[in-house]
């Protein structure tokens, strides 16, 4: 042995001198916290510039403006947390909404729910499809979904064929569903809310949950650890798809007319919200909640600008200045808990 | 009932693997039995790790045969090896940065409530309970970035205790560990092996390696060379068969002439880490930093070369201040650092050795800013000769070279600069009886050449053996520093462990 064996353990219990803290956890939240701040710093601003914005009706198409992309981001939030990317939500989204639109109108007599099912499953499928070629494929996520984009969109082309479906082919009940409201929110946001819930308790709470942020952080780790990695991958891209499929569900039922365009140039708005409400592009670190509150953030900028008499042009320039200020503070955060954690490492004795 | 009777939990038998020309594995058989701790010695690069991967499921052998309690199984994934009780520690830890210390034990089998929640209370208590257990003082939420080797190497041992395995697979798992916390992982050991648990140690400390197993198998190029009880077996003897040679001395430190003052460090205080550490290394003097895991010591030689920062104090390199926090002005100065961390720090993993092995010479060896390839594959041949390494082609990446041949191309890149002050922070981790004594020669004759050096070792008899002067650390504070002679293993683990004042000595 190199040391005595018999350790003295005396000096074990001295306080060592070192700074304690949780940087963890707690900067996670502070980033959400940071977010919500802003939204509604942003929106009691424009208030007071104009209290029209918080009328009923505007706060009622804010909430429905942001259930769409809320839907996305957390869907997002949830393939880009294993260190993927899906660039096809868009296209999905538009097959979904198209495909919801067009069921209604060949089959008139399908009850309301049986559609909505049948517009989610339609994502859910290209989502798993998405998942099983990267997954299987061995080929980067960026690139399979980049390609599916426009797979998806041209089947949309074809399938719709320059035609479009409108309000009146669709039945009441369903539209209904974008205008009806349980205290003040209207059935879609409350929908949007419920997914935010159970998508993060399943992410915080489940052990497959655990993994996805496990597979992002360190994939060779997670083989190690016999994680399925490539199971839990093609999982979380069927479930990505699903939402995005849900959200195209949303998007007929609110907007009544749809056509093979619907959702086109969306992804980039959706990882743009889950960048901005702290999901790491890198893999591994982020929450649905804090990339369904990027989401808000966006669209309250969107529904502010005009507000303001901001001319729309400047829209773009505002959200990449935000993408730019959220990775430069995730910079930032992350050397400061690197420096602390550094210093209270562990005792080893 | 006669242990002869009972099939080995896990047995091998003729294993082979090949890594495109490399033979790792050339027909190695090996038995573990029940209550029975089984060491593994070998030279870098003899194919333990590999035998490892195997018992893991990570590699599948190309022939030869896994046996679980006397059957034929396959490990097709790593898996298959958990359900069939294996745990794994492995050489490089593989940890996930960004989940909590608790969840990287657990990941995988959290404990669960009625609802199949993860059952967060129960994973942090079982968490402490392990640390108490290894005596290890972590928070268990902490994430798990930013720890330093040797608590991730424990973070891993907890993460493989919890498994409650019937067989326990450790690779080098003291490698970046003193004494102290060994001896804590020993008892643990040997209250599992007293349990009926089956143990494989693989180590390059022939101490630990004593002390602890009950039989020693010893490979040599991926091939079986003996397998005996330690009773009948003396290091010579392992040694011998281990190298194939007589490796004569340990540890050739040669005297050298002390000169000027190089390095004078004042007052270096970095709150909550380290406070008011001051010393003096002298050319041609080596200056060992001992003390036990989390005493500081590998933080103060980071901040001196500016890696990390610092609050109060001063740095000098022959009289002139070195401006704190800027590694570029202390190598430009004629400061190197050998750090702790290969993987992280020292190699770019997927790169070539010979560009790893020169990365930091780039400018002495190109001419008109272009790379000289000849100059690098000479300099890099040159330097893998010097340090015995063992490698398929200069080309390869260095991700495919054992843990030890890592470690030496990591010395290559920074004893190639021929610096004036240069600081290993376990320069001879993971690496074997023979090379440590190449490492071991060669720092003593870059000392007699008027380098100071100051070094950061666990390894007990290292520093005694290669120290002019030894500082201890005990939480962030110099508690001794005791000269070659009055330094032995009683007066620095006493300072280690805050015991007694420095005049225990
Ligand atoms: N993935 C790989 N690709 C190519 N060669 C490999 C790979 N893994 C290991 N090797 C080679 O196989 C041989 C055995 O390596 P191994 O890691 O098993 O050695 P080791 O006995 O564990 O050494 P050490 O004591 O340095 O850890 C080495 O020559 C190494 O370069
Ligand atoms: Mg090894």
């Amino acid at each position: 042995m190199n040391a005595p064996s018999a350790a003295p353990e005396a000096s074990t219990a001295g306080a060592p001198p070192r700074a304690e803290g949780r940087p963890a956890r707690g900067q996670r939240q502070f980033r959400e916290l940071g977010v919500l701040l802003a939204v509604a710093i942003l929106i009691f601003a424009t208030w007071l510039y104009n209290p029209g914005f918080l009328s009923s009706q505007g706060v009622h198409d804010l909430f429905l403006g942001a259930t769409v992309l809320s839907v996305l981001a957390v869907g997002q939030a949830l393939v880009l947390i294993t260190r993927n990317v899906d660039l096809s939500v868009g296209s999905v989204m538009g097959l979904s909404a198209f495909g919801t639109g067009i069921l209604f109108v060949t089959f008139p007599g399908l009850p309301v729910p049986v559609v909505m099912l049948a517009g989610v499953l339609i994502g859910l499928v290209c989502g798993l499809l998405n998942g099983l070629l990267v997954t299987t494929a061995r080929v980067p996520a960026l690139v399979v979904t980049l390609g599916t984009l426009y797979a998806y969109r041209g089947l949309n082309h074809w399938w719709a064929d320059g035609g479009q479906v409108n309000a009146h082919d669709m039945p009441d009940a369903f539209l209904l569903l974008g205008s009806f409201s349980v205290l003040g929110v209207p059935l879609p946001a409350a929908i949007a809310i419920a997914v935010v819930a159970a998508v993060g308790f399943y992410l915080a709470r489940y052990r497959s949950g655990r993994e996805l942020y496990a597979i992002g952080s360190n994939a060779d780790a997670a083989r190690l650890s016999g994680i399925p990695a490539a199971r839990r991958v093609a999982l979380a891209f069927a479930a990505n798809g699903a939402l995005a499929g849900l959200a195209g569900v949303l998007f007929a039922a609110r907007y009544g007319t749809v056509d093979s365009t619907v959702g086109t140039g969306m992804e980039l708005q959706v990882v743009a919200a889950a960048v901005v409400g702290g999901v790491a592009i890198a893999g591994g670190v982020g929450t649905v909640y804090g990339a369904a509150l990027g989401a808000v953030l966006l669209t309250t900028i969107t529904a502010a600008l005009p507000i303001w008499q901001i001319n729309q042009f400047w829209h773009q320039a505002v959200v990449g200045a935000l993408i730019l200020a959220a990775i430069g503070l995730d910079r930032l955060l992350a050397l400061r808990t690197a420096r602390k954690l550094r210093g209270g490492g562990a005792r080893g004795a | 009932m006669d242990p002869a009777e009972v099939p080995p939990p896990l047995a091998l038998v003729d294993v082979t693997k090949s890594f495109g020309s490399v033979r790792a594995l050339r027909g190695l058989s090996l038995e573990l039995r029940s209550g029975e701790i089984h060491a593994m010695v070998g030279e870098n690069g003899a194919g333990k790790s590999t035998l490892v991967k195997v018992i893991a499921g990570v590699h599948r052998p190309d022939g030869g045969q896994v046996l679980v309690d006397g059957r034929p199984t396959e490990f097709a994934a790593p898996v298959d090896a958990q359900r069939a009780g294996v745990a794994v520690i492995y050489q490089e830890p593989t940890l996930f940065p960004d989940l909590s210390v608790a969840e990287n034990i657990f990941v995988g089998r959290q404990p669960r409530t009625r609802l199949r929640t993860i059952d967060r209370g129960r994973m942090r208590r079982d968490t402490e309970e392990v640390f108490t257990r290894l005596g290890v003082h972590m928070d268990p939420d902490r994430p798990a970035r930013g720890l330093s080797i040797a608590d991730q190497q424990l973070v891993e041992i907890a993460k493989a205790l919890t498994r409650q395995a019937r067989v326990l697979v450790m690779d080098e798992p003291t490698a970046a560990l003193s004494g102290v916390e060994a001896e804590r992982l020993f008892t643990v050991a040997r209250t599992l092996r007293d349990s009926g648990a089956a143990l494989l140690f693989i180590s390059h400390r022939f101490d630990e390696v004593f002390s602890l197993c009950d039989r020693i198998t010893v490979v040599r190029d991926g091939a079986f060379v003996s397998c005996d009880p330690t009773t009948e077996l003396d290091v010579d003897t392992v040694v011998r068969r281990m190298v194939g040679r007589d490796v004569s001395s340990l540890y050739p430190k040669e005297d050298a002439e002390h000169g000027e003052t190089v390095l004078e460090v004042d007052g270096l205080t970095r709150h909550g880490v380290f406070a008011d550490v001051s010393f003096e290394v002298r050319a041609g003097e080596i200056v060992a930093l001992a003390g036990l895991v989390g005493a500081g010591r590998s933080e103060v030689i980071r901040a001196v070369f500016g890696v990390d920062r610092y609050d109060a104090g001063t740095v000098r390199v022959e009289g002139r201040p070195l401006p704190p926090g800027r590694p570029k002005a202390a190598m430009d100065a004629g400061v190197a650092l050998v750090p702790e961390d290969r993987r992280q720090q020292g190699l770019v993993m997927e790169s070539s050795i010979e560009r790893n092995a020169t990365a930091t010479r780039r400018g002495p060896l190109s001419r008109l800013g272009l790379l000289r390839r000849r100059t690098e594959r000479d300099s890099a041949r040159e330097w893998g000769e010097r340090l015995n390494l063992k490698f398929g082609g200069l080309t390869d990446s260095v991700s495919t070279l054992s843990g030890g041949n890592q470690q030496k191309v990591v010395l290559a890149k920074w004893l190639s600069t021929e610096p004036r002050v240069l600081f290993v922070d376990e320069p001879t981790r993971g690496i074997d009886v023979g090379t440590k004594a190449e490492v071991h020669r060669l720092l003593s004759t870059l000392a007699g050449q008027g380098l100071a050096i100051v070094m950061v070792s666990s390894e007990l008899p290292e520093v005694l053996g290669m120290a002019d002067r030894v500082l201890v650390m005990h939480e962030g504070r110099v508690t001794a520093e005791l000269d070659r002679d009055e330094a032995d293993e009683e007066s620095v683990m006493y300072a280690a462990t805050g015991q007694r004042p420095s005049e225990a000595a």
